[in-house]
């Protein structure tokens, strides 16, 4: 009888029973393993998206866009229609989809290299066009699928395996501040810049995702998420180890918090 | 003095040896098994069962989503049930 146990005296299996659960894995996140790196934020930031859907009750009403870089395979991950685009093209795909289906909630999911690299002009004309779309922006200054090269977003001083006496910002100009540029444009409703490395982190973003798919729903223009993530691969660091120098390196350049709302 | 305890389950096959749950956890329940699993991870388990206390920090920050959390509350005393 429980009412007679103290937590002293308490067994492992009278706590693991199902009216004791505080957390499992969404049902928004299929069963497929994921591609990604040990420790990479792409995991953290698939789960608080799918977690936004499940507690929304959206699942059936959501479509999202795949890009190309690690994530290019999300929609292996992410239990929604999705639909894959051309490497920075997912921006363009969301705004046809939205278009033909507005009921719906429609993101897009991409890497800085997809995002602030190739795909530059359709990230912002989408948000200077306004649409109703909602872009989750994962920044972590590099090309990870491909194998660590310089992106757009590469600190001053990085190493990478195409910057490798670190980015020379006269010779390759300085990392973009996206999420702060097109916060000046009338037509994104909503510009934030999150993590996931911490629990509190985690929270903060989920929230922010949250209010994206609600200004998306009041149909009030474009809503960005930048998390600012660590690519333990592409920049040769333990994850923990990665997560410590995103803190030191990334968040001065990149500050967390709402940029615009 | 009765307090939270809590547990967590991990899937040991969809665990990468990511240490990140380690790191996160308040009490310092886990650690990262010397065993492999099939993939040749150190998997994360839980060393110092008895100091969980079921916060789910672990869990928050699993890329993999692969830990399950539960917590046992005591019944709290008539007193004590408005402040809960
Ligand atoms: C048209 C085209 N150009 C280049 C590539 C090669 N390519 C694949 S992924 C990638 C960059 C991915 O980096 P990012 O968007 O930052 O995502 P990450 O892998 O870091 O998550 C590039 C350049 C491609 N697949 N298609
Ligand atoms: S290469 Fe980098 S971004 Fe890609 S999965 Fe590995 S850690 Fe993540
Ligand atoms: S639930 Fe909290 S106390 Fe228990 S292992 Fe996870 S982080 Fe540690
Ligand atoms: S955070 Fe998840 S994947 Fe990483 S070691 Fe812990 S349980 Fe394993």
């Amino acid at each position: 009888m429980s009412a007679s146990h103290d937590s002293d005296t308490l067994l492992l299996e009278d706590i693991i029973r199902p009216e004791n659960l505080v957390f499992e894995k969404t049902a928004c996140l299929t069963d497929n393993t994921l591609s990604y790196c040990p420790g990479c934020g792409h995991g953290t930031a698939h789960r608080i998206l799918m977690e936004v859907v499940e507690e929304m009750g959206i699942q059936g009403q959501t479509i999202g866009i795949a890009p190309v870089g690690c994530s290019v395979l999300a929609y292996d991950f992410m239990n929604v229609d999705m639909q894959q685009a051309a490497h920075g093209r997912a921006p363009a795909v969301a705004t046809g989809i939205k278009r033909v289906m507005p009921e719906k909630y429609v993101f897009t999911y991409q890497g800085d290299g997809d995002l602030a690299a190739i795909g530059t002009a359709e990230t912002i004309h989408a948000c200077n066009r306004g649409e109703n779309i909602t872009i989750i922006f994962i920044n972590n200054g590099i090309y990870g699928m491909t194998g660590g090269q310089m992106a757009p977003t590469t600190l001053a001083g990085m190493r990478t395996s195409t910057s490798p006496f670190g980015r020379d910002t006269e010779m390759m100009g300085h990392p973009l501040r996206i999420t702060e540029m097109v916060a000046t444009l009338p037509g994104v409703c909503f510009a934030t810049r999150q993590a996931v490395h911490t629990p509190a982190a985690v929270r903060k973003a989920k929230k922010a995702i949250q209010t994206a798919f609600e200004l998306q729903r009041q149909r009030k223009g474009l809503s960005l998420v930048e998390i600012v993530s660590n690519c333990n691969s592409g920049w040769k660091m333990m994850p923990r180890k990665a997560n410590d120098w995103m803190e030191e390196n990334m968040f001065p350049f990149y500050p967390l918090g709402d940029i615009k709302k | 003095m009765a307090k939270a305890r809590g547990a967590i389950v991990v899937d040991v096959e969809g665990c990468k040896g990511c240490d990140l749950c380690v790191g996160a956890c308040p009490t310092h329940v886990i650690e990262l098994s010397r065993k492999v699993n099939s993939k040749g991870y150190h998997f994360a388990y839980m060393e110092h069962p008895d100091a969980c206390i079921g916060c789910a920090h672990c869990a928050m920050v699993c890329p993999d989503s692969v830990i399950t959390v539960y917590r046992w509350k005591p019944a709290p005393k008539p007193r004590e049930a408005t402040t809960a």
